[in-house]
C-alpha cells in the first residue's frame, strides 16, 4: 500500500539520519545512564525496595531520556528547511508523523532495553522473570511516549525556546499512560505476573494509545501546514 | 486555463494585511518573475502558491487544482531559501529519498541521471556536509527538478549561487520553458531573472503595483520597473 | 451595549453571591466534620464551571480550526484564562478543606489529583501561547493543544480514580452521608452564581484580547512600510 511505503521511506530516513550521527541517540542513553546513578546516591537501596521502586524509576528514567530523544524529532528536520520539502512532497502529513514515530519508537525501545540491562546490573533486580509480559508492557508504554513526544516535537518546530516547550507540554498529558505502565510493570519486576486487578490497567493504556494516535494523526496537518 | 492563478488572495498575519487583493496568472510554458523590494510579500506569496501556508481569503488554483492536492504536489517543485537536502546524508541518498517520496518508478537511476545532469556524479557518495556551497545548490536543484515538476516555483533561486550553479540553474530554467513548463520566481537579481522571464509582476506594500509582459527595455534596464511602478 | 450586559451580569451575579453567602452561613454545621463543611458550597461549583470552561475552550478551538476566525480563538484563550482560575480556586479550597480535616495542606484524593493534572495541562496551552508571537500561528497551534487537553480530562480522572481503587487514600466529599433537599438548591444557586461570574470575566478577558489584536495589527502597519 502506497501509504505503508511512504510511512517507512520516511522511518528509513530517520533512521539512517540518526544512526550515522548518533547525537541524539547518544545524549539520552548518556542522560539514563546518569539517572540510574544519581538515583542510586539519592537513595539508601537494598534488593527489596530496589525491587518496589523499579518500576517507577524506570518508567520515569525512560521519559525523561525519551523525551530528549524526542525532541530531535521533528527539530533535525529545521536544518536546510528540509521540512518544508517534506510538506511539499505528496505524502500525507499523516504518513510523515507515522514515519518519524516508527522511527523514534525502534530508537526509543533500544535505549529502554539499553537502561534495563544497566538497571538490572547496578541494581542488582532480576527483570527478565517476567520477559514476554514486560515486552507487551514496554511496546504499550513506549507507543504512549512516542506518539505524545512525536505529535508535540511537530507543535513545538517553529517556536522558540522548543527544547524547553516539549517537557514542559508532555508530562502532564503522559501522566494517565506513565501511571498505568507503572502499575503494570511493578509486579513484574517483582517476578509475578500481570494479576487480575492489574490487568485492568492495560485497556487503559491500550485506549490512551488507540485514542491519541487517532487524534494526532488527524490533527497533524493542521499543525504543519498554517 | 493558466497553469498557475492566484485569485483574490489576502494573507494575514494576526488583523494585519501582508497581501491584499493578489490576482496573478501566469500561463503554462511562461516565466514570471515575481519582484519587489524587502517586505513587499514574494515569499509570502511564493509559500502560499506552494501550499505551505493557506490564504486568509481568496484561492490559488494549480493547473485547475488546489496546490495541497495529493496530484497537484507532484507537479510542482520549490526552491526555498534553505536547500531541503539531509547533511547527514549522501547526495545519492538524497535524491533517492526524494525520487522514492514523489513515487518514482526507478528512484535510484532517477537519482544518478540527476547527479549527472548538476555535475555532482563524482561525489554521489559524498555526504552533504562536506559539499561546498556551490555544490549544495546545485544538489538543491536537482532535488528540485527530477520528478519533472510542470510548475517550478523559485524563492530567490540566483541569490549567493556561484556562476557554476548559476549556469545550471539557468540551462535547466531554459530547458524546462521550452519543454513547456511554468516558473514563477521571486527574485533580486534582476538581470539573471529578467533574462529568462516573459512576465514580470512587481509587488509593493503587499499588493500587484504593476503585471505585464517583460520588455526587451526591462531587460535592459532592470531599475525601470521599480523606478515607474515602484515607491520611490 | 456589550458593557451593559457585563455591568448587570455582575451586578446580579456579586448580589446572588452576597445572598448565598448568608444563606450558607446560617445552615446548620455538619455532623462528622463540622462548620468546614460548607466550603463544598464554593469547591464543587469552582470545579464544575472550570470543567464547562474547558468544554467551551475545546468547542471554540474546533471552530477556530474549521473556520479560521479569530473570534474562535479569542473566546477560546478568555474562557481557558477564566476556567483556569476558577479551577485554582478549587485546588485552594481542596487544600484549605483538608488542612482543616486531616491536618495536611495536600492529600492525593481523586478529585483533587486530577484538578492538578488537568490544571497543569491548561496551564500549558498558557505558555504554549506566550512562546508563539505570530498570531495567526498560535491561534492555530493553541487550539490543537486545547483539544489535546480536552480529551485528556476524563482519561486522567478515570485513570486517577483505577489508582485510587487499588491504593485506597484519603477521600473528600465522599458520596455516601445524606445532602438536604435544600442544601442541593444552596448549591445549584452558588454553581448559577459562579457561571455568571465566569461569563462576566470571560466577556471582560474577550473585550481586552480583541483590544490586544488590533493594537499589535496596528503595531505591525507602523513598523512594516
Amino acid at each position: 500500500m502506497e501509504f505503508a511505503r511512504q510511512v517507512f521511506v520516511i522511518a528509513a530516513k530517520d533512521l539512517r539520519a540518526e544512526l550515522r550521527t548518533k547525537e541524539a541517540i547518544n545524549a539520552s542513553a548518556a542522560f539514563a545512564l546518569v539517572i540510574l546513578l544519581l538515583f542510586s546516591f539519592a537513595f539508601d537501596l537494598d534488593p527489596d525496595t530496589n525491587r518496589e521502586i523499579a518500576s517507577g524509576l524506570l518508567w520515569l528514567v525512560f521519559a525523561f531520556a525519551g523525551t530528549l530523544l524526542l525532541n530531535r524529532s521533528f527539530a533535525r528536520e529545521l536544518p536546510n528547511d528540509c521540512l518544508d520539502a517534506l510538506v511539499a512532497a505528496p505524502l500525507p502529513a499523516s504518513a510523515l508523523f507515522l514515519g518519524k514515530s516508527l522511527a523514534n519508537y525502534v530508537l526509543l525501545l533500544a535505549i529502554e532495553l539499553l537502561s534495563l540491562v544497566v538497571f538490572g546490573i547496578f541494581y542488582n533486580v532480576r527483570w527478565t522473570v517476567q520477559f514476554g509480559e514486560l515486552m507487551v508492557v514496554l511496546a504499550l508504554g513506549t507507543w504512549a511516549l512516542t506518539i505524545m513526544g512525536t505529535i508535540f516535537s511537530a507543535l513545538t518546530v517553529n517556536i522558540r525556546l522548543r527544547e524547553v516547550m516539549l517537557p514542559i507540554l508532555i508530562y502532564p498529558f503522559l501522566v494517565p499512560a506513565l501511571m498505568g505502565a507503572i502499575q503494570l510493570t511493578l509486579g513484574l519486576m517483582a517476578g509475578k505476573p500481570i494479576g487480575p486487578d492489574t490487568a485492568s490497567w492495560l485497556p487503559m493504556l491500550i485506549g490512551f494509545d488507540v485514542i491519541y494516535t487517532a487524534v494526532s494523526v488527524f490533527l497533524v496537518e493542521q499543525i504543519l501546514v498554517g | 486555463m493558466s497553469a498557475v492563478a492566484v485569485d483574490g488572495v489576502w494573507k494575514y498575519y494576526g488583523d494585519f494585511p501582508a497581501l491584499r487583493d493578489i490576482r496573478l496568472e501566469a500561463a503554462a510554458g511562461s516565466c514570471l518573475a515575481l519582484i519587489g523590494r524587502n517586505g513587499a510579500g514574494k515569499t509570502t506569496l511564493l509559500r502560499i502558491i506552494a501550499g505551505f501556508s493557506r490564504p486568509g481569503k481568496g484561492e490559488v488554483r494549480i493547473l485547475g487544482n488546489a496546490p495541497r492536492e495529493t496530484a497537484t504536489r507532484r507537479s510542482i517543485g520549490f526552491i526555498g531559501h534553505g536547500i531541503a537536502v539531509y547533511d547527514e546524508l549522501s547526495a545519492l541518498e538524497n535524491l533517492t529519498l526524494y525520487a522514492k517520496l514523489y513515487g518514482l518508478a526507478d528512484p535510484r537511476r532517477t537519482a544518478l541521471e540527476w547527479l549527472e545532469h548538476t555535475g555532482l556524479e563524482r561525489v554521489r557518495d559524498g555526504l552533504v556536509r562536506e559539499f561546498s556551497r556551490g555544490m549544495r545548490q546545485r544538489l538543491a536543484v536537482a532535488r528540485a527538478f527530477l520528478h519533472n515538476p510542470s510548475v517550478l516555483l523559485l524563492d530567490e533561486p540566483f541569490t549567493a549561487l556561484d556562476d557554476r550553479a548559476i549556469a545550471v540553474l539557468q540551462r535547466l530554467l531554459r530547458e524546462g520553458l521550452a519543454q513547456g513548463k511554468t516558473i514563477v520566481m521571486s527574485t533580486h537579481q534582476l538581470r539573471e531573472a529578467l533574462e529568462l522571464a516573459t512576465h514580470v509582476a512587481l509587488l509593493n506594500r503587499g499588493q500587484v503595483a504593476f503585471e505585464g509582459a517583460c520588455t526587451p527595455e526591462m531587460a535592459a534596464d532592470p531599475g525601470l520597473v521599480y523606478a515607474r511602478y515602484g515607491e520611490g | 451595549m456589550r458593557d451593559k450586559i457585563i455591568y448587570l451580569l455582575g451586578a446580579v451575579s456579586i448580589l446572588l453571591l452576597a445572598r448565598n453567602i448568608y444563606l450558607i452561613s446560617g445552615l446548620p454545621g455538619e455532623e462528622a466534620q463540622g462548620a468546614i463543611f460548607k466550603i463544598i458550597f464554593f469547591h464543587v461549583p469552582l470545579a464544575i464551571t472550570a470543567l464547562t470552561c474547558a468544554s467551551v475552550s475545546c468547542v471554540a478551538s474546533i471552530l477556530f480550526l474549521v473556520k479560521k476566525d479569530f473570534r474562535y480563538d479569542a473566546v477560546a484563550v478568555s474562557v481557558t484564562e477564566v476556567g483556569l482560575a476558577f479551577l485554582a480556586g478549587n485546588l485552594i479550597t481542596g487544600s484549605i478543606w483538608a488542612r482543616i480535616i486531616w491536618g495536611v495542606w495536600w492529600a492525593w484524593d481523586v478529585r483533587l489529583t486530577s484538578a492538578l493534572v488537568c490544571w497543569l495541562l491548561y496551564a500549558s496551552y498558557l505558555m504554549i501561547r506566550h512562546a508563539v508571537e505570530e498570531p495567526t500561528q498560535r491561534a492555530r497551534l493553541a487550539a490543537v493543544v486545547s483539544i489535546f487537553a480536552f480529551i485528556d480530562v476524563p482519561i486522567v480522572y478515570f485513570s486517577i480514580r483505577l489508582f485510587r481503587t487499588q491504593h485506597p487514600g484519603p477521600v473528600f466529599f465522599s458520596s455516601e452521608g445524606s445532602f438536604p433537599h435544600d442544601w442541593s438548591m444552596i448549591l445549584m444557586w452558588n454553581l448559577f452564581a459562579m457561571f455568571m461570574l465566569g461569563a462576566v470575566f470571560t466577556m471582560i478577558r474577550l473585550r481586552q484580547e480583541e483590544t490586544q489584536r488590533e493594537l499589535d495589527s496596528l503595531r505591525r502597519v507602523a513598523h512594516a512600510f
